[in-house]
C-alpha cells in the first residue's frame, strides 16, 4: 500500500524569470513605493503644514524614537501591553473553559457577559481610574478589562461546540478529565480561541494608547498627544508611524503563532479545498 | 430518532438562570459599597446609579447628547460601508489589484485607529469631522476585508456553471457574485457597527466633541462617580442594542448560508 | 461450543426517548448473548435503532429498562472491556494529533510503562498496515486509512470486545472489501470478539459467524441466524458460494418483512 499522504504541491508557474521577479517584488512593494513617492511630491508642492513629506517624518522618527525616548516611553508602553495581553489570554481561556463546560454557569452568566461585551472598552478607563487611581497597574487593568471579553466569549463558544462524536470517543475510551481538557476540549476550541485572541490584541493596543493619552505623563500615547498639542507635526506623524509598526508587528507575531498552533486546522482546510 | 426533548422547560430555565445571574450581579454591586469594601465615592450604590439613569432619561439634554453620538455613528458607518463596498468589490474582482494592494492593506489595517486622534484634532479641532475621520478609518477595514473575502468566495463550480450557460458579466455579477458576497458584507457591517460605536464614544471622550463620551469624561473630571457609572451603563445598553439589531439583520441575510466565518473586531 | 464462555448478555433492553410531543420508543425489547471470541453482525432496516442499541451496549447511553452484562458485570458506563469504532472516522479521530498520538491517547491513563505503551501502539498500527503513516495526521490520509487508524486505536486499547458502528458505510466499495478482510483477519489472528453493526446485508453475511436481524422500530431481535460458511473467507470465492446467496436472500427477505411490519413481536 502506498501512502495516501496528501501533499499540497505548490503549483509551479512555468513562466519566465521576469514574471517571477514581478510577483516577488513588484506586487508587494510596488504600490507602497508609489504611494510614498506621490506623498513626497505632493508635500513639497503643497503648503499644508499638517502633512509633512515622508522624508521629514522618517527624519523625525529617527530623532524622536531612537535614543532615550525608546527606553522611557516605548518600552514601558510595550511592557504594559504585553502584560495586559498575557493576563487577558490566561484569564479569558481559563474562565471561558470553565463557563463553557458547565451549562448552568453559562446560562447564569450569559446576559451579564452579553452586556459587558457590549460596553465600548474605552469607557472603562475612567472607571478603572476611579477605582485604582492613575498607576501602572491601572493601565494594565484597563487593557485586560477590554481585551479579555473577545477571548472569553470565543473560548466559551469553542468549548461548548466540542463535536459530539469526538466527545463520545473520549467517553468510550474513559479518558480522564484532565486528558479530555488537554487533548480534546482545548485543541477543539483552539480555532475559536485564536479568533478571540486576535480581536483581543487590537482592543489591547487601542486601550494602551488611549489610557496613556488620558492619564499619563509618559508612554507612546502620551507622547503623540503631547506632540500634537505642541504642534510638533512631523514628530506626531512619526508617533503614528511607530504605533502602526507596533500594530503590524503584533499582527505578524500573532500570525506566526497562529500558524503554529493551528497547523492541523489550516491543513484540513487546504485538503478540503484541494 | 430525534432528541429534541425538553425544549420549553430548558428555555424557561435559561431565562430564569439569566435573571438570577443579573440580579445576583446587581445585589453584589449594591453590597460592596454598603459593606464598605470599596468606598461609595469610587463605586457608588447601584440604586443611586439607577436613580440617576431614570433622571437622565427624563432630561431632554441627555437625548440630545445621545443624538450627537448616534449621528456621528450613523454617518461614519454609512460612509465607511459605501466606500468599502465599492473599493472592496473592485479590488476583490481584479486579481491584479488584489495582489498589488495586499501589502498596503496589511500595513494600514493593524494601525490602531486611535493613533489618528491627534491628526484628527489638528485637522478639525473638536468638530464632528474629527470623530468621523476615526470612525470611518476603523470601520472601513471591517467591511472592506469581508467584501474582498466574499467576492473571492464564489464557488468554482457555480462560476463554471454560469460560464457554461453563457451568462454575461453583468448577469454573473448580480446572480452569482452579489448573493455570495452579501452574507460576508452583512458580517462586515455588523462588526463595523460595533466598532463605529466604540470609536464614536472614544472620540468624544478624548477629543471632546459633544456626546455621551464627553459626558463620561466630564463626570470623571468633576468627580461625579454616580454620573460616570450611569453613562457607562448607557453606553453598554447602546452597544447591546446595536449588537442585537445588526445580529438580527445578519442572521436574516445569512439564513441560507451554512458556513460560519471567523470574526475580527477593530 | 461449550468452551466459549458468555461475554456479553443483553436482556429485555428497552430505550425510550422522551420528547414534548410524545415519547419515541427506539428499542422495544432486545435480548441476545454473545460468547467470547465470536464475530456477531447486527443488521436491520434503516432507522431501526441500531446506533441506539450500540450506544446502550457501550455504556454511552442509559437504557430505559433492561440489562446489559459484560463478563457477568452490569454495564453502567463506558468500560475498558469495550472499544468502539464509530462510523464518522473524520470526527472520531482527533485532527490535532498524529496517527500515533490518536492510537496512544486512550492508553495514557492505563498503568503501563513507556515501553509497553510504545509496543502496543506500534503493534496496533502495524496490524492495520499503517506503519509508514504513523507520523501523519489523520486528515492527510484517505477515508479507508482513517478508519484503519480508528481500528488500530481500538485494538491497542486491548478490549474484550470491539464494537463497530457501521464502520465502513462512508468508504468506497473497494476499500470496504479490504477493510472487511482486515476485520476478519484481526478476528482470526488475535481472537478478538467483534460486534459489528451494519445496514449492508452482504457485509453481515460475509463477515459474521452469527447475524442478528432486527425488526423495524420499536426494535426486537427478529432472527438469530448462524452463518454456516467456512471460517476461511475470501471476497471472491465465499461470495460465489450458493450457501452465501441463500443466506443473503434469507436475510434480505427478513428485512423486507421487517420493513413492511409483517412480523410479530415474541
Amino acid at each position: 500500500m502506498t501512502a495516501h499522504t496528501v501533499r499540497i504541491a505548490q503549483r509551479s508557474r512555468g513562466r519566465g524569470l521576469g514574471r517571477r521577479v514581478a510577483a516577488g517584488f513588484l506586487y508587494p512593494l510596488g504600490l507602497p513605493f508609489l504611494l510614498l513617492v506621490i506623498w513626497g511630491v505632493a508635500s513639497t508642492s503643497s503648503t499644508n503644514r499638517f502633512f509633512p513629506g515622508p522624508l521629514t517624518i522618517f527624519e523625525a522618527f529617527r530623532e524622536t524614537w531612537i535614543g532615550p525616548a525608546f527606553v522611557d516611553d516605548v518600552l514601558p508602553s510595550l511592557y504594559r501591553l504585553a502584560l495586559g495581553i498575557a493576563a487577558s489570554i490566561v484569564i479569558g481561556i481559563a474562565a471561558g473553559t470553565l463557563i463553557g463546560l458547565f451549562q448552568w454557569l453559562r446560562e447564569l452568566l450569559e446576559p451579564l457577559l452579553e452586556f459587558f461585551r457590549a460596553i465600548p472598552p474605552p469607557v472603562l478607563i475612567p472607571v478603572v481610574m476611579l477605582l485604582l487611581g492613575i498607576t501602572d497597574t491601572m493601565k494594565v487593568v484597563v487593557i485586560v478589562s477590554g481585551a479579555v471579553w473577545p477571548i472569553l466569549l470565543n473560548t466559551i463558544d469553542g468549548v461548548r461546540a466540542t463535536d459530539s462524536v469526538m466527545s463520545e470517543t473520549a467517553d468510550s475510551f474513559q479518558i480522564t478529565w484532565w486528558e479530555r481538557l488537554r487533548f480534546l476540549v482545548l485543541p477543539a476550541a483552539s480555532p475559536r480561541i485564536m479568533t478571540g485572541v486576535r480581536q483581543g490584541l487590537s482592543v489591547a493596543l487601542i486601550l494602551m494608547v488611549i489610557s496613556e493619552m488620558f492619564a499619563s505623563s509618559a508612554g507612546l500615547g502620551y507622547r503623540i498627544a503631547y506632540f500634537q498639542r505642541n504642534y510638533l507635526i512631523a514628530e506626531m506623524w512619526s508617533g503614528i508611524l511607530l504605533l502602526g509598526l507596533v500594530g503590524v508587528l503584533l499582527a505578524a507575531t500573532f500570525g506566526v503563532v497562529e500558524r503554529r498552533v493551528l497547523r492541523w486546522y489550516h491543513g484540513i482546510r487546504e485538503v478540503n479545498r484541494a | 430518532m430525534h432528541v429534541l426533548s425538553l425544549r420549553r422547560p430548558r428555555s424557561l430555565r435559561k431565562v430564569m438562570l439569566g435573571v438570577v445571574g443579573l440580579t445576583g450581579f446587581l445585589v453584589v454591586w449594591q453590597l460592596v459599597p454598603t459593606l464598605g469594601l470599596i468606598n461609595s465615592q469610587y463605586l457608588p450604590y447601584v440604586t443611586d446609579v439607577f436613580a440617576r439613569l431614570a433622571e437622565e432619561f427624563r432630561d431632554l439634554a441627555f437625548w440630545r447628547r445621545l443624538g450627537y453620538t448616534m449621528t456621528s455613528w450613523a454617518i461614519g458607518l454609512a460612509v465607511a460601508t459605501a466606500a468599502a463596498v465599492v473599493l472592496g468589490t473592485i479590488v476583490g474582482l481584479v486579481p491584479f489589484l488584489r495582489r498589488a494592494t495586499h501589502t498596503v492593506v496589511e500595513f494600514l489595517r493593524p494601525i490602531p485607529s486611535v493613533a489618528l486622534i491627534p491628526l484628527a484634532v489638528l485637522l478639525f479641532g473638536i468638530q464632528m469631522q474629527a470623530a468621523l475621520l476615526i470612525i470611518i478609518y476603523a470601520s472601513f477595514w471591517q467591511v472592506f476585508v469581508q467584501v474582498i473575502y466574499g467576492v473571492a468566495d464564489v464557488d468554482a463550480v457555480a462560476r463554471d456553471t454560469a460560464r457554461s450557460f453563457g451568462l454575461t458579466r453583468r448577469e454573473r455579477l448580480s446572480y452569482l457574485v452579489l448573493p455570495t458576497a452579501l452574507p460576508y458584507l452583512m458580517t462586515g457591517v455588523r462588526l463595523a457597527a460595533a466598532v463605529a460605536l466604540i470609536l464614536a464614544i472614544t472620540a468624544e471622550m478624548v477629543i471632546g466633541n459633544p456626546g455621551l463620551g464627553r459626558m463620561i469624561e466630564l463626570s470623571r473630571s468633576a468627580g461625579d462617580a454616580v454620573g460616570l457609572y450611569a453613562f457607562v451603563v448607557v453606553t453598554g445598553l447602546l452597544g447591546l442594542v446595536v449588537n442585537l439589531v445588526f445580529r438580527f439583520i445578519e442572521r436574516r441575510s445569512l439564513s441560507w448560508h451554512q458556513s460560519v466565518r471567523g470574526e475580527e473586531v477593530l | 461450543m461449550p468452551d466459549r464462555s458468555t461475554l456479553l448478555r443483553v436482556e429485555h433492553l428497552r430505550k425510550v426517548y422522551e420528547s414534548t410531543n410524545g415519547d419515541v420508543e427506539a428499542i422495544g425489547d432486545i435480548s441476545f448473548t454473545m460468547r467470547s471470541g465470536e464475530l456477531v453482525c447486527i443488521v436491520g432496516p434503516s432507522g431501526c435503532g441500531k446506533t441506539t442499541l450500540l450506544k446502550c451496549l457501550a455504556g454511552l447511553l442509559r437504557p430505559t429498562s433492561g440489562l446489559v452484562e459484560m463478563d457477568g458485570e452490569p454495564v453502567t458506563g463506558p468500560s475498558p472491556a469495550m472499544a468502539v469504532v464509530f462510523q464518522e472516522y473524520g470526527r472520531s479521530l482527533y485532527p490535532w494529533l498524529t496517527v500515533r498520538g490518536n492510537v496512544e491517547l486512550p492508553l495514557r491513563h492505563k498503568r503501563l510503562s513507556r515501553q509497553e505503551r510504545d509496543k502496543l501502539v506500534s503493534d496496533a498500527i502495524e496490524a492495520v498496515g499503517l506503519a509508514h503513516a504513523a507520523r501523519s495526521h489523520p486528515w492527510q490520509l484517505s477515508g479507508g486509512m482513517q478508519q484503519r487508524v480508528a481500528i488500530a486505536r481500538a485494538i491497542a486499547y486491548q478490549p474484550e470486545v470491539l464494537i463497530m458502528d457501521e464502520p465502513f458505510a462512508a468508504v468506497d466499495a473497494q476499500t470496504r472489501a479490504d477493510l472487511e478482510d482486515l476485520v476478519r483477519e484481526l478476528h482470526a489472528n488475535r481472537k478478538i470478539s467483534v460486534l459489528f453493526v451494519t445496514h449492508d446485508i452482504d457485509e453481515s453475511v460475509y463477515l459474521g459467524e452469527r447475524v442478528l436481524v432486527l425488526s423495524a422500530s420499536p426494535t426486537w431481535v427478529q432472527e438469530d441466524l448462524t452463518v454456516d460458511l467456512p471460517p476461511q473467507r475470501d471476497q471472491i470465492s465465499t461470495r460465489a458460494l450458493p450457501r452465501f446467496t441463500e443466506l443473503r436472500t434469507h436475510v434480505y427477505d427478513q428485512i423486507q418483512r421487517a420493513k413492511r411490519g409483517q412480523t410479530v413481536a415474541p
